[in-house]
């Protein structure tokens, strides 16, 4: 198989309007005759059901959730980044583009991007049509704050919830749809199968999760919208819903994957609390441009204040370690995630951590509320120290943050070419669930953007393209009488039985739970080819485990929250072993992916162009055998790589 | 910490529930509320008893999925806090709580503790949105939006769509999450032009659905995770009347 990202042909600044030109149109009144699924209804799967409804065609839309309004886009704190240079400070498109280029290690595809960068502006403008209420200035005009990894001001925020309002934006066109009957909504339902026919993609297999009904549904492409994989991990800032499944099982039915091993791990998390622990919650990195990051420079001061026996306010400047400061003074405490992560983790391991863990590192206001007033601050992070006080128990205007870094965002998913097109054809991803945009580190407040992005201005045209040339008379000819939706269903109902016969002795949640250690252990933060090679080995061996022990209850013909969640486990076991094999084979440091064996004597990633300036795309090729590798070269034309210093 | 649990335990909608007695120990204080319940399922599980289903997904206070009724209060007893920002740190060593669904007949259960909460999205759907076809949107900072506007705005726009409103009002009126996002939309600029096709829609969508009306109880602000004030429902009120009155004259001179 060789991997064509169909990249179009011009200059970059050119293409896209290029490709827009060229491909394929669906006449107005020939719209209505196609059907399009669309799996997902946060900031990707929204945007494009309700756009692609706003256009003529019939739209399924499909969500796990209770309401489409509840995606885990909602969750989102920070902001959205745009190259609208309001600021004035010498943004424009093709700085944005090269600060995402730079910021994913020179591991992106740079058209892509670049096209991201282009679309930005346009979703600032269709969101504040749609009444997202951006915060603004006295003056009445958008406000902006900055994110780590740039030196511009192009950050658009809605108080502590940007994410909430984007989606709610997005949630109100796609309930217009809904209402106008465009789109059918199909709430509390899980994908669990891609149903191709002559190739193509053609439906989908989902569970009623209120009944437990098996449901065919087909049409006349699939895109899928299902956000990220970070949950493999067990302990994420992810929803307790997030799955890999919808792309793993799209994946065993010919999808390629792509850098599944590129995930990124935010610094500014609050803390684990203890082994009861379902979930981590992110503490928005737009904290760190008021909050300066420390720990003590000596252990012993270090080990008072977690036993409780010094306060933190006592320690002396002159005691401090402003380590992101120190080790990068021109972007100090807005390095990039990777780095500051990375440097948190060295913080702690050197026995410096705070918290009872000894995994925690401050994030201290108290210079910024001297600096500014306590009440500037609680305009701006309000909510978000309520929501730490509330966690922690700890009042964050008095007493420093404390913070460490969890799994927050997956860069790897789905590969898709320049159209946002699986190796499936008229299977599509978009959002978090592909890999397109951030290479091995995404920036903050770019993957509102690039959910949108996909959502509002790339598929509308992709999928036209698609649809387009196949034809009119293509156009809902597969329904759900074909032998192949009866051969898939037959496939999931197998797999459902298979899971609640085995009646073991040990719960799913547990099994998730000695995964996600797993795969924190060796596949988190540092990795090492020695340490992923035994990943392997026990991943698989828990997955036997799994197969044989696991007990679930209930019946499959109701709603039954441990069936799910089972179903979920299981596809994070297999998945999991893949993040494990591209960590191997990635034999550099870069981005988030950081190898032991490549850095420098002072810690930092080092990079291998000559050897790994490629996509890593994997090829189901069985149950018991090893995937098939791909490569996808990467060319740098105009963001040449160059060693990615913060210093 | 040890805990006795009152939990509602109903099989579907067709069954009759009742309460259930358990008790867990060794639960951290530090634990969220949802996590406590956790503790539960996998000790159920491990007895040989099926699970309690309840709704939750992000697990930090946005999403509005988390919707149980604590010790009679929805989402417990912390002001402005959802049940799964709610720690076990608020609870005493051997206090007995007792945990039910959302009570509001337009919310029936599905199974235990999870409730069907889609005439919410009914709702939107008849009118909770400004026409924005994708695309034909002007630059973002042509039009100036005063900045208490814009506060205003979000301040209604916070809402969470959990329903606690609903379940805390005696006449399980939807007052307060239609009023908010009447309120955000009709106070922007943008929102302006469907002004009064908006509240009349949404507001004769709430009925159809079976929601009740507002006397004035207040205990929908009271438990709001998000504290939704209850200006808003006036708000709504007042564009209410004005639509109404513009369509009796508009009805009339036609
Ligand atoms: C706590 C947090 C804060 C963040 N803050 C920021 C920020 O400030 N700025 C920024 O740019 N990014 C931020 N991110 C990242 C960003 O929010 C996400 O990457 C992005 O919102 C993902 O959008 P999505 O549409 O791809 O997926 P999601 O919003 O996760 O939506 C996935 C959808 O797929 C559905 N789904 C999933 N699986 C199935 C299935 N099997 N069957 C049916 N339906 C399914 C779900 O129901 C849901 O509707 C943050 C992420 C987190 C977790
Ligand atoms: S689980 Fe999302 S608000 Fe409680």
């Amino acid at each position: 198989m060789k991997l064509d990202a169909k990249i179009p042909e011009g200059p970059l600044s050119e293409k896209w309007a290029n490709h827009k030109f060229k491909i394929k149109l669906v006449n107005p009144s020939n719209r209505r005759k196609y059907k399009v699924i669309v799996v997902g209804s946060g900031l990707a799967g929204g945007a494009a059901a309700a756009s692609l409804a706003e256009m003529g065609y019939n739209v399924s839309c499909f969500c796990y959730q209770d309401s489409p309004r509840r995606a885990h886009s909602i969750a989102a704190q920070g902001g959205i980044n745009a190259a609208k240079n309001y600021q004035n400070d010498g943004d424009s498109v093709h700085r944005l583009f090269y600060d995402t280029v730079k910021g994913g290690d020179y591991r992106a595809r740079e058209a892509n991007v670049y096209r991201l960068a282009e679309v930005s502006t346009s979703i600032i403008d269709q969101c504040v049509a749609q009444g997202v209420p951006f915060a603004r200035e006295y003056g009445g005009l958008l406000a902006n704050r900055s994110f780590g990894g740039a030196q511009v001001s192009r950050t658009f925020y809605a108080r502590g919830q940007t994410g909430q309002q984007l989606l709610l934006g997005a949630y109100s066109a796609l309930s217009r749809q809904i209402g106008l009957g465009q789109v059918k909504m199909y709430n509390r339902h899980e994908m669990l199968d891609v149903v191709k026919v002559d190739g193509h993609a053609k439906g989908i297999i989902v569970r009623n999760l209120m009944t437990g009904t098996i449901e065919r549904h087909a049409a006349d492409c699939v895109i899928l919208a299902t956000g990220g994989y970070g949950n493999v991990f067990f302990l994420s800032t992810n929803a307790q819903g997030c799955n890999v499944t919808a792309a793993q099982r799209a994946y065993k039915r010919g999808a390629l994957f792509a850098n599944p091993c590129f995930t990124q791990i935010h610094p500014t998390c609050i803390p684990v609390h203890g082994d009861q622990q379902s979930k981590l919650t992110l503490m928005s990195e737009s904290l760190r441009n008021d909050g300066r990051i420390w720990v003590p420079k000596d252990a012993e001061t270090a080990k008072k204040i977690r036993e409780g026996n010094l306060e933190p306010n006592s320690v002396p400047e002159e005691g401090r370690d402003y380590f992101l400061e120190r080790k990068y003074p021109s972007f100090g405490n807005l390095a990039p995630r990777d780095i500051s992560s990375r440097a948190a983790k060295e913080a702690c391991d050197a026995g410096l951590g705070v918290a009872k863990t000894g995994l925690g590192v401050f994030l201290d206001f108290r210079d910024s509320i001297i600096r500014e007033g306590k009440q500037t601050i609680k305009e701006r992070y309000g909510n978000l120290f309520d929501m730490y006080q509330c966690i922690s128990g700890d009042n964050p205007y008095e007493t420093p943050m404390m913070i460490f870094p969890a799994v927050h965002y997956t860069m790897g998913g789905l590969w898709v070419d320049y159209n946002l097109e699986t190796t499936v054809p008229g299977l599509f991803a978009a959002g978090e669930a592909n890999f397109s945009d951030h290479g091995a580190n995404r920036l903050g407040a770019s993957a509102l953007m690039q959910g949108l992005a996909d959502g509002y201005f790339v598929l509308p045209y992709t999928v036209g393209n698609y649809l387009g040339e196949q034809g009119i008379a293509a156009a809902g000819k597969v329904t759900t009488d074909a032998p192949e939706f009866e051969a898939v269903e037959k496939d999931v109902r197998g797999r459902i039985d298979r899971l609640l016969s085995i009646k073991g002795t040990e719960s799913p949640r547990s099994f998730h739970k000695r995964l996600g250690q797993i795969i924190w252990d060796e596949c988190g933060m540092a990795r090492s080819k020695e340490g992923l090679e035994k990943a392997i080995e026990q991943v698989k061996a828990l997955r036997e485990e799994f197969w044989q022990n696991v007990r679930v209850p209930g019946e499959a013909d109701e709603l039954n929250p441990e069936l799910e969640r089972a179903g979920r486990v299981a596809d994070f076991m297999e998945f999991g072993e893949l993040m494990c094999r591209d960590a191997l084979m990635r034999d550099e440091s870069c981005g988030g992916h950081f190898r032991v064996e490549h850095q420098t004597d002072e810690g930092e990633a080092v990079r291998d162009d000559e050897n790994f300036a490629f996509v890593g795309a994997w090829q189901y090729v069985g149950e018991s055998e090893a995937p098939t590798l791909h490569k996808e070269p990467l060319i740098f034309e105009a963001a040449k790589p160059s060693v990615r210093s913060y210093k | 910490m040890k805990l006795t649990l009152k939990v509602w335990r109903q099989k579907n909608a067709q069954t009759k529930g009742r309460l259930e007695t358990y008790v867990l120990d060794s639960v951290s204080k530090d634990s969220s509320f949802l996590e406590m319940l956790d503790i539960l399922n996998e000790q159920l599980i491990a007895d040989g008893e099926v699970p309690i289903a309840f709704d939750h997904d992000c697990r930090e206070g946005i999403c509005g999925a988390c919707s149980l009724t604590i010790n009679g209060i929805p989402h417990g007893p912390d002001r402005a806090t959802t049940a799964c920002q709610l720690h076990m740190r608020r609870f005493k060593d051997g206090e007995t709580i007792t945990i039910e669904p959302w009570r509001a007949k337009p919310f029936p259960v599905i199974k235990d503790l999870v409730t069907d909460r889609s005439a919410f999205d009914d709702i939107m759907q008849a009118g909770g949105f400004i026409t924005a076809r994708t695309g034909s949107a002007i630059d973002a900072n042509e039009i100036a939006i005063p900045k208490d506007d814009s506060d205003y705005a979000m301040d209604a726009a916070a809402c969470i769509g959990c329903g606690a409103c609903v379940a805390a009002c005696k006449n399980a009126s939807a007052m307060l999450f239609t009023s908010a996002k009447v309120a955000h939309l009709n106070s922007l600029p943008q929102g302006k032009p469907e002004k009064d096709r908006r509240v009349l829609a949404m507001v004769g969508a709430m009925d159809e659905a079976g929601f009740g009306s507002c006397t004035n109880y207040g205990e929908c602000s009271a438990v709001c995770p998000k504290e939704i004030s209850l200006d808003m429902i006036a708000q709504m009120n007042r564009d209410y009347l004005t639509a109404k009155v513009k369509t009796f004259f508009s009805q009339k001179s036609a």
